[in-house]
């Protein structure tokens, strides 16, 4: 277990003069998984970004600590794991270049037992060192997992994870973010059903479009 | 974060040798851009002065064609978001740096090289002079294009925009190593144009420190 948190005060994300959402609190501290939803375009990629440091809020803050200190924003990343559909890896490079790269750019050493035994995991072992190009989409979603996990981040944050997985990558991405969950917090924004119900507490966005302060609360706090 | 900044070089280099994107058109342009002088001067003895002004000329239009690509291609391929999940601000902005000043130099060394094959005219007299103001132009250049990189990378015209917003930002850098060009071609002492070769170096230094003092606002939303 870590003794990592992460704990947002008022956020409030608006767009031009559309609000996103607003008046957000939450605290997820240890381990866990911890799940976001709500339908689409209701923010939950925002939300996510801006707990990851990616995007700013538009008011409020996100306070990550281990322990009692707080990591600086240009820290973050050495803290954090980050899936989405929208993260893209490099497709001129290997799935192995790839994570030698990522490990030297963050200043670690690649840790090459963790990365065979994700490989491994995520059936990708036999792949590694065929270009990214050439991968289908799921298999690069399974390497986004890898990515997001070489570096053994205290904090996973988890946007759609298992959109383009077939039945088997779920069942192996369920039981990795188990695992994971058993020492790091594990955040999941999604829809699927299946997805949240990995989540000991969830955040409804829908509940967060008006100016009730203390709506959408699940088991937060 | 020297070693960090290093490792997002050799990637970008790595990646550079893969898929071309920037020596391609840097070689294309050059060529092209040297033919055309030369074409339109034909059997014409052209001055040293116009030849001077051609040589920067030249090297302006080539960075134009090439050195946004530092930025452009990380936003066009998706993969901004994922260096953002490895890496701080500053050390993006000096893996970058480093892989343009090295583009640059290459650049230009061939765009002298093929200068002073091609051009009767350009013949440095005062060879010291030329490689002082060679070596902190192209330092600047470098600074200045990839401060400016980073600022167009997420805009929508991007072609255009570069050179339009390059212009008035290099406008003080190119004047000034025309002027020191032309002084190493007519033999002009080095104790005569310290004064330019100062507000030279003075422009590395203020761009260099104006970039990494901005480069996070630039980088996170």
């Amino acid at each position: 277990m870590s003794n990592y948190s992460v704990e947002a005060v008022s956020l409030n994300k608006v767009f031009g003069r559309r609000l996103i959402f607003n008046n957000i609190n939450f605290k997820f501290e240890n381990n866990g998984i911890f799940g976001i939803s709500g339908s689409n375009g209701s923010g939950k990629s925002t939300l996510v970004k801006i707990i990851a440091g990616i995007i700013s809020s538009s008011s409020g803050k996100v306070f990550h600590k281990t322990g009692t200190e707080e990591i600086l924003p240009e820290k973050l990343h050495n803290h954090l794991g980050f899936v989405s559909p929208y993260l893209v890896l490099y497709d001129e490079f290997s799935a192995w270049e790839n994570l030698a790269y990522f490990a030297e750019i963050r200043g670690i050493p690649l840790n090459t037992e963790r990365v065979n035994y994700l490989l491994e995991k995520f059936l990708l072992i036999n792949r590694k060192d065929d270009l990214v190009k050439t991968y289908s989409s799921g298999m690069k979603q399974r390497l986004k997992f890898i990515f997001a996990l070489a570096h053994s981040p205290e904090l996973l944050i988890l946007d759609e994870p298992t959109s383009n997985l077939d039945a088997e990558g779920k069942e192996n991405v369920y039981a990795i973010l188990k695992k994971e969950a058993e020492s790091s917090i594990v955040i999941i924004a999604s829809n699927e059903v299946t997805d949240l119900a990995l989540c000991s507490s969830k955040i409804e966005l829908e509940q967060y479009k008006g100016i009730n302060k203390n709506a959408g609360m699940k088991g937060i706090l | 974060m020297k070693i960090k900044a290093y490792a997002l070089f050799k990637k970008d280099f790595h990646s550079e040798l893969r898929t071309r994107y920037a020596i391609n058109s840097l070689v294309m342009f050059i060529i092209v851009a040297i033919s055309v002088i030369l074409f339109s001067i034909g059997s014409e003895r052209i001055s040293q002065s116009l030849t001077g002004g051609l040589f920067w000329v030249v090297i302006f239009f080539s960075a134009m064609s090439g050195l946004a690509r530092a930025f452009v291609s990380e936003e066009e391929r998706g993969t901004t978001l994922t260096l953002q999940l490895v890496a701080s601000p500053s050390t993006i902005f000096s893996g970058k740096l480093l892989f343009n000043l090295i583009l640059v130099f290459m650049m230009n060394i061939v765009i002298a090289l093929l200068y002073s094959a091609l051009f009767d005219a350009f013949i440095i007299k005062n060879f010291a002079l030329f490689a002082v103001t060679f070596l902190f132009g192209n330092i600047g250049l470098a600074v200045s294009s990839t401060m400016i990189a980073a600022i167009i990378a997420k805009a929508g015209s991007k072609g255009t925009l570069y050179p339009v917003l390059s212009f008035p930002i290099l406008l003080p850098l190119i004047l000034l190593v025309v002027h020191l060009t032309l002084n190493s071609m007519d033999g002009t002492s080095f104790e005569q144009s310290v004064f330019e070769l100062a507000m030279v170096v003075c422009y590395d230094v203020i761009m260099l420190a104006a970039s990494y003092m901005l480069f996070d606002f630039v980088w996170n939303d």
